[in-house]
């Protein structure tokens, strides 16, 4: 005879799991914390002195923008590439298959699902605010401060969601870290230079607008520079709709990529 | 009639080709320890998997704690604890830091946080070390905190998966010393070993585990009774004497065993005047093991 438990709700996304994957990261943040903050830093700073000034003395304005002004709004989303999409690659995998981390977590009261979602979580809230270091290093280089600034946070927290579980559902899926490098090639890199980032993607032949107008980069490009330079009201509307629905496409993927590889 | 902890019924896992649980039966009555006792590959750690619906057993009926798996694991695994084969503490964080990942992980209430982290401390005889940097541990120290974390909860049922797996003598008796106090604060226990003398000291029930199906189950003195009898003649020589002496002894309808460097018969006891020449020594557990499990290596 079994022994007759007290009958608990078993819901599912509780908040108390969640707590748990985001205090171990919040507290594994503690110990590196200074070598995250000085790349995410860095590396914008970097593309923004090398375009800004390399390409910005032979073209001074591109779409009526100071060429400084567009790259410094542009690598916004660069940062936040970087921040989550990288992080959540490599990261995943490292926990899932050197540390093996995700199995003492699944041990305890944590779902896949919910693991997935704090992991994602916490990405995304690092990528806000590793996103904003851009637009901030701009304003140092002559980028006039404007009230939609402030939404900045928010839109990079968006992107960040989603590309954070892209990421995950990328380590989810890989065999080895090796491949990686087809994602890193053959999707990442294309997707970061037909953003809009660096030039205005008008220009371009069709296929390639239209490659821009799918790549969720594109849209958190568009709506930082809006967000500094003024709103265009529906069509933003619609880039929001637009990263929102990446963001839950990738959320799914990544919980179904990881209960894949995590339970057998 | 005593609750059971566990509860396995005619479980079976299948990885591709491989059926690495084979109907398996298990109870764990509440209050006790038991040990899976196998050689590597015999399913132990994959029984283990199946508790924490880590893997989902394809037929069978498991349940933990009254908890039907897979459906309310999560309501199981609150009131378990788990120590892993493969340590995957975080090692850039302090023994304490640790600790407090868990307690939340394992949902304890604010107001008792900092005591259980304590206890923890005092239980891995770590309180000296608490800001220590896990990488800075020795091998016994990092087990210690890694059976402390998954106790941190005061958890009804302890998973200990190979818990002295790769360490030194004196490392292994200090665990031992751990969970034999453990034990006797009723924790029911389910440990996973291949070291025969842990099973012996530590287990009130053995289950032999021969590729994914249990071979034998009992308290250790009552296996090696059934399987192995009471005394065993031990009978060294070169190879091809070795040889020799099985094939004498099976004529005289005794069962032998290999041990590498001799051959051992077991049940001499029965005074059938089996006259060779060697040790006698009584019969003990891994008599039983080898028995039951096969002298190959598979």
């Amino acid at each position: 005879m079994a022994i007759a438990p007290p009958r608990q709700r078993i819901g599912r996304l509780e908040r108390q799991a969640l707590t748990g994957v985001l205090v171990r990261e919040v507290v594994n943040f503690s110990s590196y914390w200074r070598s995250a903050t000085f790349s995410s830093t860095v590396e914008p700073t970097i593309y923004l002195l090398a375009f800004g000034f390399g390409f910005g003395a032979l073209v001074s304005k591109v779409g009526g923008y100071d060429y400084v002004e567009f790259v410094g709004t542009g690598t916004v989303a660069t940062a936040v590439l970087f921040s989550s999409a990288f992080a959540a690659m490599f990261g995943t995998f490292v926990k899932y298959q050197f540390q093996h981390t995700y199995d003492a977590i699944l041990a305890a009261p944590v779902d896949t699902e919910e693991l997935v979602s704090a992991e994602a979580l916490w990405m995304a809230s690092r990528a806000g605010v590793y996103g904003c270091v851009p637009m901030l290093v701009a304003i140092g280089f002559g980028l006039d401060p404007a009230w939609g600034m402030l939404t900045v946070p928010l839109i990079a927290w968006v992107s960040g969601f989603g590309w954070a579980c892209f990421g995950i559902m990328v380590a989810g899926f890989a065999k080895s870290i090796e491949n990686f490098s087809y994602v890193v090639s053959a999707v990442l890199t294309p997707l970061f230079l037909v953003a809009g980032t660096f030039f205005p993607l008008d220009t371009l032949p069709g296929w390639a607008q239209f490659l821009g107008n799918v790549n969720p980069l594109h849209h958190c490009v568009e709506l930082v520079r809006h967000a500094a330079f003024g709103w265009e009201g529906w069509t933003d509307l619609a880039r929001v709709g637009a990263l929102v629905a990446f963001g839950l496409a990738m959320w799914r993927l990544a919980i179904h990529a990881m209960t894949r590889k995590l339970i057998d | 009639m005593t609750d059971l902890a566990i509860r396995i019924r005619g479980a079976v896992k299948r990885y591709g080709p491989i059926t690495a649980v084979d109907g398996l039966d298990l109870d764990v009555p509440e209050g006790t320890c038991v040990g899976l006792l196998g050689p590597n590959g015999a399913g132990k750690s994959t029984t283990m998997r199946l508790l924490t619906a880590q893997s989902i057993a394809d037929e069978g009926e498991i349940e933990v704690l009254g908890f039907r798996l897979p459906e309310e694991s999560k309501a199981a695994r609150a009131q378990c604890g788990v120590t892993p084969q493969l340590d995957n503490l975080d090692v850039t964080l302090t023994v304490e830091q640790n600790l407090l990942v868990f307690s939340h992980l394992y949902r304890i209430p604010r107001a008792d946080r900092r005591a259980a982290i304590e206890r923890a401390l005092v239980m891995a005889k770590l309180e000296d070390r608490r800001d220590s940097r896990v990488d800075k541990l020795s091998g016994g120290m990092r087990r210690r905190l890694l059976i402390a974390r998954s106790l941190v909860h005061r958890p009804r049922l302890v998973l200990l998966d190979e818990p002295t797996v790769g360490l030194d003598p004196q490392v292994r008796q200090e665990l031992w010393a751990l969970i034999d106090a453990l034990r006797s604060e009723g924790t029911t226990i389910l440990m996973s070993t291949h070291y025969i003398e842990e099973a012996q000291r530590l287990a009130d029930t053995v289950l032999i585990l021969s590729h994914g199906k249990a071979v034998a189950a009992g308290s250790p003195a009552q296996l090696v009774r059934d399987h192995a009898g009471s005394e065993v003649l031990e009978v060294y020589g070169p190879p091809a004497r070795l040889a020799e002496v099985e094939t004498e002894a099976g004529a005289e309808g005794l069962r032998t065993r290999r041990t590498g460097t001799s051959i051992s018969i077991l049940g001499v006891e029965s005074g059938n005047g089996f006259a060779l020449g060697g040790e006698r020594r009584p019969a003990n557990l891994e008599d039983v093991f080898v028995l039951l499990t096969g002298e190959e290596i598979a």
